[in-house]
């Protein structure tokens, strides 16, 4: 583990930029990338001054999206934030709803019936993988190979989106778990098809992989590029598998064992380069683990309620006092501070993005590469601008 | 909606001939068009949108693009990253207030004939956010909309279904005449101004040219 | 990792002069947090990371909240002598004490070395209009960085040392900062057929002719030409 101080602030942790300072170079060219760009994943904007084709400097710019749902939520009471938090991350809209669940529940002090905590797990899982797969099927649009993996990552994703569907009503706002628990329990046939598909995942990964982990291409543009120390990295507050890609061991599952996942037997990948191609392999492997935490929760998951019959999810108003919670996003540590002053509204209401924080060592990553480079990096970081700017 | 699309699509046809006598001879092998009818027809089978995602109705919008709904049916699967070179604009999300005034200059950006699809609950009317500070309540206070969507997110095939209403759209209108499509006529505007961000909202709030609202609807007495 | 009371009494031994307070959590989550006072607060901070025993290397959450200026009315029983020589009599004497508001950062610590936390820690400022100043945490958790500038904009908390101190979300012309709990948003709504008590005040605000606002908690449909 890394216990020495990082570097002093401003002092790059990136490769060595060229330095202008002779009339052989030409002036410096400043581009502002996005909000509308077909690479930035949404409104992100990157202020970027280039040398050449090579960054000097990359300033992002945030706020294009800031729809106030932390506003928003300060006003209306605790249930009527959930639907909000489904629009926080809109791909991982299960998740986000469990780690808010588990926040408010950490204030209340309720207990969640065993059933509801395995689900929370599926689901928790089924979405890491929708996310990671679509990940990577984003990374490389934007190395350039136009769709092609994208196709195969919405094939498999549209197969989890219907059982989502099946289960909540909603393709992707499934509004599905509930303070204390869940709020519909899977029919006996939704489980069946839903473990059926976890069997089969591995042939689509190892298709996925057949086709990607080896292509020359991905080597050569992503071996090396965008490496991240960890010193800096846990200085920065990186977290997720950004983090693990540099060496880190810090996963919340394992870290603060919440929900039920200490009864599951996987493991934590860990890269060591910190490069984005250790990041493209992080979720690759992250999501064969998932595949192994599903397997084992639909042979144990036992029968019984799936809420907390003390309950209540009208009229609700937890005790004064305040509380953080976090779990392990597939983007990194999502987190709710949740402050109550004993009325229905939480007197504050904040979310811990990990998207946001992510981002806080782009421009030390992207510094010396070209501006192809930078959207590769911003695509192995994996964000998404509703959780950014919330 | 404008009115056009409710019509059924005109056969603008040249001299004197029905629908029945020309559908009769397009059993013997004849065609018959009109310029017209021809132009609407090669531009509505290949709208180009502008690959510009703000939101989560951003994801179905390329769930809509992939293997399984395949826009690409109607010919509308080349997503530009260019506005030059676009002819549809799907407004597929949250419009902050910071943002809108990008998405008007990308408006401006992109050459006539060009459509506007409001997709979601946000970009109709600010949706599920419309309390907060920093969002527009609806795209349409500054740029003419076409084809509203409603949902939140709207699945991808509500998405084909406004694609292929905005079809009907572009198949009915006008060259020529005093109903003429809005692209034709000098008078009409093609670019509108931009906000700016003022100190406490945009300034101005909205486009009093574009957006014109219905008065509300009043029940006397008590309800 | 040791008790948060532990943590207090070796910053007090260690840091002479600074004052540490213990705030405690009366909700289930018991998770206390100690108050800092601003002037030692980045000293304070540097230790928390690099001692041996804490290495509370990172910062995981940054946030502000506002607490508005409260009047408080208390009621206090005395009794009068009454000048006449009858029985006392008890009168309520009321005193009205205005407790000043404050603008506040909690950070959020954990250990990555150490796989422990949290430890939350706070600031506090003099008050909500022109002594808003705190001490920047980023020069010891580069992850403040973006979360301080959010504070910044958000409630307008300025913070001293840190290296780009701009708005964050919304555009830099903006004068307000709209997490406060007194920011009264622009008001640009239309008329709402919603019964929300939000969006009906200000629809109420708009169309004040009583047979509009009678029934606009009733569904109605809304007619777009």
């Amino acid at each position: 583990m890394i216990t020495a101080a990082p570097a002093p602030f401003g002092q790059s942790s990136g490769p060595t930029v060229r330095r202008v300072n002779d009339p052989l170079h030409g002036d410096l060219l400043e581009v502002s990338m996005g909000p509308q760009h077909p690479s930035t994943h949404g409104v992100f904007r990157m202020d970027v001054t280039l040398d050449g084709e090579v960054i000097v400097k990359l300033k992002p710019v945030f706020g294009y999206l800031h729809r106030n749902h932390e506003k928003i939520a300060e006003n209306t009471s605790y249930l009527s934030s959930m639907p909000y938090t489904d629009r926080l991350d809109y791909l991982c809209s299960m998740s986000t709803n469990w780690a808010y669940a588990m926040a408010v529940e950490k204030l209340s002090g309720q207990a969640v019936p065993d059933r509801a905590q395995y689900l929370r797990v599926i689901l928790a899982e089924l979405t890491r993988i929708v996310n990671h797969a679509c990940l990577v099927g984003f990374l490389f649009n934007d190395l350039g190979t136009s769709f092609t993996p994208l196709l195969y990552a919405f094939r498999e994703r549209e197969k989890i989106i219907d059982l989502f569907e099946a289960l909540s009503g909603s393709r992707m706002m499934c509004n599905y778990q509930r303070f204390g628990g869940c709020r519909v329990d899977p029919t006996p046939e939704w489980l069946a098809a839903a473990s059926k598909l976890v069997d089969n995942f591995p042939r689509f990964l190892d298709e996925y992989e057949t086709m990607l982990t080896g292509n020359e291409i991905l080597l050569a543009r992503t071996q090396g590029v965008g490496r991240l120390d960890p010193k800096h990295a846990v200085n920065a507050g990186i977290t997720g598998p950004v983090l693990r890609a540099c060496g880190v061991n810090y996963d919340l599952r394992k870290v603060d064992a919440y929900g039920f996942y200490p009864r599951f037997d996987f493991r934590v990948p860990l890269g060591e380069h910190g490069d984005t191609y250790d990041r493209y392999m992080m979720r690759i492997l992250e999501m064969r683990e998932s595949v192994k935490i599903l397997q084992q929760a639909f042979k144990v998951l036992p029968a019984g309620p799936i809420m907390d019959p003390k309950a209540k999810l009208r009229g609700f108003r937890p005790k004064p006092g305040e509380t953080y919670g976090r779990l392990e996003g597939p983007k990194g540590e999502l987190g709710f501070y949740l402050l109550s002053d004993g009325t229905p509204n939480p007197y504050r209401y904040r979310v811990r993005p990990p998207s946001l924080i992510n981002l806080t060592l782009l421009e030390e990553m992207c510094l010396g590469h070209t501006v192809a480079d930078a959207v590769v990096i911003l695509g192995s970081i994996d964000i998404v601008l509703g959780e950014v700017d919330r | 909606m404008s009115d056009a699309i409710d019509k059924p699509v005109p056969f603008p046809a040249a001299g004197n001939i029905s629908d029945a006598e020309r559908e009769e001879l397009r059993r013997h092998g004849i065609l018959m068009t009109s310029l017209e009818e021809l132009y609407n027809w090669g531009r509505s089978n290949s709208i180009w949108p502008l690959q510009f995602g703000l939101a989560c109705c951003a994801i179905e919008m390329i769930a809509a693009a992939t293997a399984r709904f395949d826009i690409a049916r109607f010919g509308a699967e080349i997503f530009r990253p260019s506005p030059r070179q676009a002819d549809l604009m799907i407004v597929s999300g949250t419009v902050t207030k910071k943002m809108a005034p990008q998405v008007v200059r990308l408006w401006n950006q992109m050459p006539e004939p060009k459509y506007c699809i409001a997709m979601g609950a946000c970009a109709i009317s600010g949706g599920p956010f419309k309390q907060g500070y920093n969002v527009l309540k609806g795209i349409d206070r500054f740029i003419p909309v076409d084809i509203y969507i409603p949902g939140c997110p709207p699945r991808p095939e509500a998405l084909l279904n406004g694609l292929m209403e905005l079809q009907k759209q572009i198949q009915g209108e006008r060259l020529t005449g005093p109903d003429a499509a809005r692209h034709t006529r000098p008078d009409m505007p093609s670019e509108f101004s931009v906000p700016s961000y003022g100190e406490h909202d945009l300034q101005p709030t909205k486009n009093a040219e574009v957006w014109k609202p219905a008065t509300p609807l009043t029940r006397s007495g008590k309800g | 990792m040791e008790a948060l009371d532990q943590i207090r009494d070796r910053l007090l031994a260690r840091f002479s002069g600074a004052s540490v307070a213990l705030v405690t959590n009366p909700g289930p989550a018991a998770e206390h947090s100690l108050l800092l006072d601003p002037a030692h607060a980045r000293e304070i901070a540097l230790f928390l990371r690099d001692d041996s025993a804490l290495q509370l290397d990172y910062c995981s959450n940054a946030t502000g909240i506002d607490w508005p200026e409260k009047e408080i009315v208390e009621t206090k029983k005395v009794s009068v002598l009454d000048p006449a020589g009858g029985p006392a009599k008890i009168t309520e004497e009321k005193t009205k004490r205005v407790e000043p508001g404050c603008l506040e950062a909690v950070y959020h610590l954990y250990s990555m070395a150490l796989r422990h936390g949290p430890v939350v820690i706070r600031m506090r400022t003099a008050n909500r209009s022109d002594k808003v100043n705190l001490p920047s945490l980023t020069p010891v958790w580069r992850s403040c960085d973006f979360q301080e500038r959010e504070i910044f904009d958000l409630y307008g908390i300025v913070f001293d040392g840190h290296p780009d101190l701009r708005r964050l979300l919304m555009w830099d012309e903006f004068k307000d900062h709209p997490m406060r709990k007194d920011y009264v948003d622009p008001d640009d709504f239309e008329w709402e057929p919603t019964p929300h008590a939000g969006v009906l005040d200000r629809a109420k605000m708009h169309y004040s002719a009583p047979a509009t606002l009678a029934v606009s908690a009733a569904p109605q449909p809304e007619v777009k030409p």
